[in-house]
């Protein structure tokens, strides 16, 4: 079965709760943690790979709990028209979900690579790399 | 035998439609074919192309006059200031110019998401710009101030400037400390944990002419999606020729200083960009057509991204600090591979200046002299060219 890639929000009374401990021995999850980041608000964001058949049961879980669950293809948009193709954001790209197709040296956008680091959305010098919420 | 043409026989072959047209990329696989002579013979005209951020970038606006007249002592468009010490209501803004308000590098990096370049491709855009405007008041022009909001068609004359554009090389920026650096050649990771370079190599239009044998001043040129002209040498014009283990290295090099009418040209082709850390440009499409008047300017105009270097230079340090030297030499054919090899270390690279924009404006400039509406403009005056032998100078403090 092909994990679900999910981004977890979630505000600071959350943030202190084990979460992830209850997806995988209530719902009998295998949770990869992606990415993880608690601001100094103490709001959380998290990206993680579910998988297991009480996925949908999880992931209600946590949104009784108050936790905003997306598709994590909702994440980063590509502004295709403010995109001018340089290039310039495929160094930095931790995960290669921008990259440069050769000889074309066109850039693509692999989505399904993306894990929200969000850096090319102050990397990318003509702002075309967007935040979907 | 040697062939030699001349603008008349090329400008007429392409009025009556007759030219024949290949972009850089095009003549490299021609020449390989077919040699150096068949190919001057066949082609006339050679289109180049680069789409990049160009700092040295701006426009003179001249916005008209109010009533009763004002003479602009301070001018913003959008917030951003535009230079006004000229005549009345005229002013230049540069791509480089940020927001008053902008808060810089206070907050590390700085983002620098709106800045004069930002303000060109509005106006291009033909959207509605902020004009405010103060003076001091005269008996010839009494008013004080003035906010209203303008828009490119309604204002006099739009003259896009830009002193330095073009560059004919640049460095391939790598970052040898131990802190990640935030440069106008984009994020460096500490300890060469990536390398970003910026020309288009083989379609790079003074990399096709190393010796300006035929951009000159005057040269009638697609800018910015319309025509423009090459107005004199760029700043920081300092062709040269560098021999490294037997290859002839074109150096950081020339630049050009262009000119055209900003009403003709197009928001794709001017666009706003911001660089983390450092701030906010301008990113520029030219295209220059190089005439085969000969076999010499062919071999030139035919180099390929083999044959073509850019020197590896130290952001984290040496260019900070204007210690002279780079880290060696590294050909574009491996820059656009993706890896190189500095220090014995393999290190991703990444282009800022965009192939698939500078391949279109090579096509779109080939589309435009075989059509027969632009023709071929003989340089009124030359460029120095390597042989020139001018010499960079630094600020003396004493």
């Amino acid at each position: 079965m092909a994990p679900k890639r999910i981004v977890l929000r979630f505000g600071s009374d959350i943030s202190v709760k084990p979460i992830v401990y209850r997806l995988v021995k209530d719902f009998d999850l295998v949770v990869n943690i992606v990415r993880a980041d608690v601001n100094p608000q103490k709001e959380g964001t998290m990206v993680l790979e579910v998988t297991g058949d009480q996925s949908e049961k999880g992931l209600a879980y946590l949104r009784e709990l108050g936790v905003s669950v997306q598709d994590l293809k909702q994440g980063i948009v590509r502004n295709e028209e403010k995109c001018v193709m340089c290039g310039a954001c495929t160094g930095l790209c931790p995960t290669g979900a921008l990259y440069i197709e050769r000889p074309s040296m066109e850039v693509h956008f692999d989505e399904d690579q993306c894990i929200v680091c969000m850096l090319c959305t102050k990397i990318c010098p003509m702002r075309a790399m967007e935040v979907h919420l | 035998m040697s062939i030699e043409k001349t603008y008349a026989e090329i400008n007429a072959k392409i009025k009556t439609g007759k030219a024949v047209v290949v972009t850089a990329e095009e003549l490299i696989a021609l020449v390989e074919e077919k040699g150096l002579t068949e190919a001057t013979r066949e082609v006339d005209v050679v289109t180049t192309g680069t789409f990049a951020p160009m700092c040295s970038s701006g426009a003179f606006l001249s916005f008209g006059h109010t009533k009763p007249r004002m003479k602009m002592q301070k001018v913003w468009l959008n917030g951003v200031a535009a230079y006004a010490g000229i005549a009345a209501v005229d002013a230049y803004l540069g791509a480089a110019e940020l927001p008053e308000d902008d808060p810089l590098n206070n907050n590390f990096p700085g983002e620098f998401r709106y800045g004069g370049g930002h303000v060109i491709q509005d106006l291009v855009a033909r959207k509605p710009v902020k004009l405010k405007a103060i003076a001091y008041g005269t008996n010839c022009y009494p008013r004080k101030s003035v906010e209203t909001m303008i828009t490119l068609d309604e204002i006099n004359e739009a003259i896009l400037f830009n002193p330095r554009n073009a560059y004919q090389n640049y460095n391939c920026a790598v970052n040898l400390t131990d802190r990640t650096v935030y440069t106008y050649m984009g994020m460096l990771k500490p300890q060469l944990g990536n390398a970003n370079y910026s020309t288009s190599g083989e379609l790079s239009p003074l990399l096709k002419d190393p010796h300006f044998k035929t951009i000159g001043v005057g040269t009638k040129i697609f800018l910015g999606g319309g025509v423009g002209y090459v107005a004199w040498n760029g700043t920081q014009h300092f062709p040269a020729m560098t021999n490294v283990d037997g290859k002839e290295l074109g150096g950081a090099g020339g630049t050009l200083a262009v000119i055209g009418d900003l009403k003709q040209m197009s928001p794709k082709w001017l666009v706003g960009t911001s660089f983390l850390g450092y701030g906010a440009t301008l990113s520029v499409g030219i295209g220059i057509p190089i005439p085969l008047l000969n076999e010499e300017i062919t071999r030139y105009a035919a180099m390929k991204d083999e044959d073509l270097f850019a020197p590896i230079v130290d952001y984290g340090e040496a260019y900070p600090s204007f210690t002279p030297g780079n880290l060696g030499y590294v050909s574009y054919a491996e820059l656009k591979s993706g890896k190189i090899t500095v220090q014995g270390k393999e290190i991703q690279t990444s282009p800022l200046s965009s192939m698939p924009r500078a391949r279109e404006v090579a096509a779109t400039l080939k589309e435009w002299i075989q059509k027969g509406d632009f023709l071929l403009t003989e340089p009124v005056k030359s460029l120095p060219s390597p042989a020139d032998g001018i010499v960079a100078h630094s600020i003396k403090e004493v």
